[in-house]
């Protein structure tokens, strides 16, 4: 055979193709699968445990039921707590989107005085270790005598999604050309209409980004909550409370139902902006 | 139509300083309605900002701008009857073509949005691309789009901001043959701002150099660059060669000037100044070689003989570079009638010209100011 493929076929006989095998090429594979499979454990088991038919505490599994999905609020005071924990994420998300937007907008559009200032202040609820800012903000209520429950909660969320939303909508407002905004002026749109009809459109991805962190970020938060609640009870304090006595199922129902929600939001708007781009292309 | 109108644009004494620099130095400038003007001139020499203060996008420091006679100096930019191509064509990523180009109208609640729109995507040859958005379309189609949405409003004065900046050399050719046909149709006044000269000199009716945050020159562009009035407008606006020498006297209509021991001759009328020391200028197109035993044609300026240093061949002209003692280089282009070059790398030769080209600048500045500089940005 090689004495009658000749010379010009040689060249093209893909040696280099028929590599030998290397540690190497199954190892980064198998690393990246462990790595997975650590960060999905807990999740895992979270969802799973929410079908246990617990008995006083669900930590060993007792057997599949539906019965904690069919009744997600069977435990006392559970579903109190996620409703609570979902109004004072909206709230406090409305609020510091709207105020962090602002923010943002003056920071990266206009020169004052102060500024270098105002955009360290702001990144400091984000670098202070949240014990010392629920502490803080405790001492704050309790000395101007201010009831605690859902307005303080909602003050001390406030106060720091407001960071997370400066940092990511002016990211945003960096990355936008500011003659687009003159364009709209030199087009006849008053400031207002050039705000609405071009800046706030384009800003838009980022405000949601930095909405959905702050709602996150304000349903997750346990420590601030915690320190400034009062008795009002928010649905990882009601899980940190109940875990003394034995976590109710029902949380894990809950817990995976956030868990599904989030993917199913990151789903659609993969799909929306897929089938925008391919409109496009179309 | 050599009516009195009011002019489009006036602007009186209009100074703009950022901080201790003054970026526009007391500029005075009528520009007529319908006409293209060209504003040209280095980066940096306050051409654009003096478009943005039209446009209402900088406020002068002091002066006064008139639009169509009206002064709209303390109106904010959306009250102005301006449009501006930008630069950057800041086209509105979320829209649509068809409606980035309706934007204007819009704002102004005007009538019949659609069919304008249509007819001004029809005027720059991209009817059939309206639903598409500003990021399918190709660095010439965005700058069509982005005249699309300033003509549609027809406004007092079109400002054009570099619009040909980002394209490449052969679309820009195109495009500007394209804008001058749009210019003539829709008969608008447009306001070009450029540094380059070609651009400038190919359509604008009217060119105004611009140096240092100052009108240096302005006129049609044959007369700019047959008489350039410094040295700065005869080396921006294509390339000059400029001898220093001496008055020596006069000759009816010619001035008799002493230029590295040659005598030549420069018409009166086309001397900026008549005595003294002066600059002695010349176009290289304008030169024509002497090789030995050859003799000029009576009435022509006579220097050298030089060496030639250079010959590059460039297609439809040939260009030598001529070193000439005590003079320095001269630059001399020929056209190649006769094939390629005729003389060679070495030869002695002497450059004459006739005297009516010749052109007489005051001896007081820099030969070289305007002349292109390697290090500077383009």
């Amino acid at each position: 055979m090689s004495a009658t493929t000749g010379p010009v076929v040689r060249g093209t006989v893909p040696t280099a193709r028929r590599r030998s095998w290397h540690l190497g090429d199954a190892l980064i594979p198998v690393l990246a699968a462990l790595a997975f499979i650590y960060l999905l454990v807990p999740i895992v088991y979270t969802v799973a445990f929410s079908f246990n038919d617990a008995g006083k505490s669900n930590l060993v599994w007792r057997g599949f039921t539906w019965k904690n999905w069919q009744n997600p609020c069977g435990a006392p005071q559970v579903c109190e707590a996620f409703r609570n924990s979902l109004s004072v994420g909206v709230v406090a998300t409305l609020i510091a989107t709207v105020i962090g937007t602002l923010l943002a907008l003056a920071l990266a559009r206009f020169a004052f005085r102060g500024r270098p200032a105002v955009n360290l202040l702001v990144f400091l609820p984000m670098s202070t270790p949240e014990v010392v800012l629920g502490a803080a903000l405790l001492a704050q209520f309790l000395s101007l005598r201010v009831q605690l429950g859902f307005w303080t909660v909602v003050a001390a969320h406030v106060m720091f999604c407001i960071s997370f939303v400066v940092v990511t909508v002016k990211a945003r407002v960096a990355g936008l050309d500011p003659a687009l905004e003159e364009a709209a002026a030199d087009l006849y749109a008053s400031p207002f209409q050039a705000f609405w009809r071009v800046t706030f459109p384009l800003l838009l991805p980022g405000i949601a980004a930095a909405a959905l962190l702050s709602f996150s970020l304000s349903f997750d938060d346990f420590i601030i909550t915690n320190f400034n609640s009062g008795s009002f009870t928010t649905f990882p304090k009601f899980v940190y409370v109940s875990a003394t006595r034995g976590i109710p199922p029902q949380a894990n129902v809950i817990g995976s139902f956030m868990f599904v929600a989030a993917l199913a939001i990151v789903l659609v708007a993969q799909l929306v902006s897929h089938a925008r781009g391919k409109r496009r292309a179309g | 139509m050599p009516e009195v109108t009011t002019p489009a644009l006036e602007l009186m004494s209009v100074t703009k300083s950022f901080g201790s620099f003054l970026a526009v130095d007391d500029l005075d400038l009528t520009i007529p309605a319908g006409s293209f003007f060209a504003l040209l001139g280095p980066s940096g020499c306050g051409k654009t900002t003096t478009l943005r203060m039209v446009a209402g996008l900088e406020q002068p420091t002091s002066g006064t701008v008139c639009i169509g006679g009206r002064d709209v100096t303390g109106d904010r930019a959306h009250r102005r009857p301006v449009n501006t191509v930008f630069q950057s064509y800041a086209l509105f990523p979320h829209l649509t073509i068809a409606d980035n180009v309706a934007f204007g109208l819009r704002r102004r609640r005007q009538h019949d949005v659609d069919a304008k729109v249509k007819e001004a995507l029809d005027l720059v040859e991209l009817g059939h691309l309206g639903e598409r958005k500003p990021t399918q379309l190709s660095g010439g189609q965005a700058q069509r789009v982005a005249l699309a949405r300033a003509i549609v409003n027809r406004p007092e004065l079109l400002l054009l901001d570099e619009p040909l900046g980002a394209l490449d050399l052969k679309l820009r050719r195109q495009m500007q043959l394209e804008l001058k046909r749009i210019q003539t149709e829709v008969g608008l006044t447009f306001v070009h701002v450029t540094h380059d000269q070609e651009e400038a000199m190919t359509m604008a009716d009217t060119v105004a150099v611009m140096n240092k945050g100052k009108i240096e020159q302005m006129g049609p562009p044959e007369e700019l660059y047959s008489r350039p009035h410094t040295a700065f407008v005869a080396n921006f606006l294509g390339q000059s060669n400029l001898a220093p020498g001496q008055v020596v006297g006069r000759e009816g209509d010619l001035l008799l000037v002493t230029v590295g021991g040659a005598t030549v001759k420069v018409p009166v009328d086309r001397a900026v100044a008549t005595t003294g020391s002066v600059l002695v200028g010349v176009r290289p197109e304008k030169i024509g070689l002497l090789i030995e035993g050859q003799e000029p044609s009576p009435n022509h300026n006579v220097v050298g003989p030089g060496i030639v240093t250079d010959v590059s061949f460039t297609g439809v002209s040939t260009q030598y570079q001529v070193e000439v003692e005590h003079l320095g280089t001269f630059g001399v282009f020929s056209q190649n009638l006769l094939g390629g070059a005729t003389v060679t790398l070495g030869t002695k030769v002497r450059l004459a010209w006739s005297q009516e080209f010749t052109f007489g600048l005051d001896g007081d500045q820099d030969a070289a100011e305007g002349a292109a500089d390697l290090d500077a940005e383009p």
